[in-house]
């Protein structure tokens, strides 16, 4: 056990702790990490995104590559999963995606704050993804939605059960797809924090634990990329239940 | 020598909801080694079931992340 002269005193959790960014106490209006780790996510997609629009030529350079290949390459995921008509929805998406790709990568600066480590942050943009989507299919489909639930390929005396699981499934939807970002986030920067206090207590091996750190860190990257396209390549999920309902 | 019985119950039932994370690790690597399986024997259709893969990943990885829903809820909420 840890004890109190070991210098073995890790606190991974400490990290996500919301603070005021000048003192006193944290109401809604109180300028926090959150919101200016928020505020320089949105900077870095609107400056991506700004820059790489910028130029517009024929050879793109380095800036307009990032933008150009990010852009099609959400644009062919929206096409493919949720079908050409979801594209009219493409700049929703489009934006879900910057900002959560932008919140875990500024996340894996040394002293930043991942944003997204906070399932309140999460838990917003899933829960938007949710009520949007179900309001959707409503509005385009009326009550032919609730066809999503009624499985008319299975047997009859099946379809009650299998359209209660179905309806569990559906609104278990945002908690999973919330949570799996966050957890994601805040378990990889919970490890590396671990990692990084062994390096203190492990004295002449210290090179070990950084060994094993910047394993984690390339692992991490590798994360907060994927993250970021599962999440929104659920929503592009979601949306296609909501376009073509019928099994 | 500190705390109650419940408490460490509470804290075991932490640690046995792990193991729900383990089965889903065990769903997420079958899907990733089916896929790179099936991916070897025919390459060229690989690329475009790649999205596929991510959202069968997603899906088995939501029942983890319901254990670790409950390992949350253990430790914090009750």
């Amino acid at each position: 056990m840890a004890g109190e002269n070991s210098g073995l005193v890790i606190k991974p959790m400490d990290q996500f702790q919301v603070k005021a960014l000048f003192g006193g106490d944290v109401n809604w209006y109180t300028p926090t990490n959150v919101t200016l780790w928020m505020a320089l996510t949105i900077l870095a997609a609107t400056a991506l995104m700004v820059y790489g629009a910028r130029g517009r030529a024929l050879v793109p350079n380095r800036g307009q590559s990032a933008a150009e290949m990010t852009y099609g390459f959400i644009y062919k995921m929206v096409e493919d999963v949720a079908g050409k008509d979801a594209v009219r929805f493409f700049p929703h998406i489009f934006t879900l995606f910057m900002f959560v790709f932008f919140a875990n990568i500024l996340g894996l600066i040394p002293f930043a704050f991942t944003t997204t480590s906070h399932i309140a942050v999460t838990a917003v943009l899933a829960l938007t993804v949710f009520f949007s989507v179900t309001a959707l299919g409503f509005i385009l489909h009326g009550t032919k939605f609730l066809g999503l639930f009624w499985i008319s390929s299975a047997p009859l005396a099946l379809r009650p059960v299998l359209a209660l699981i179905e309806l569990i499934s559906y609104c278990v939807r945002p908690v999973s797809h919330s949570i799996r970002l966050a957890g994601a986030m805040m378990a990889g920067h919970a490890v590396a924090k671990v990692f990084a206090g062994f390096t203190a207590a492990m004295g002449a091996a210290f090179f070990l634990p950084i060994l094993a750190v910047t394993a984690l860190y390339a692992l991490e990257l590798l994360v907060a990329v994927i993250q970021a396209y599962v999440f929104t390549i659920l929503t592009c999920v979601y949306l296609k239940d909501a376009l073509h309902p019928s099994h | 020598m500190e705390g109650s019985i419940a408490e460490m119950g509470k804290y075991i039932g932490v640690g046995l909801t792990a193991i729900g994370m383990g089965g889903a690790a065990i769903g997420v690597g079958n899907i990733a080694g089916n896929f790179l399986a099936g991916a070897l024997r025919n390459p060229s259709a690989a690329p475009g079931q790649t999205a596929m893969l991510f959202i069968g990943i997603a899906f088995a990885e939501a029942l983890g992340i319901f254990s670790f829903l409950v390992a949350l809820l253990l430790m914090f909420a009750v």
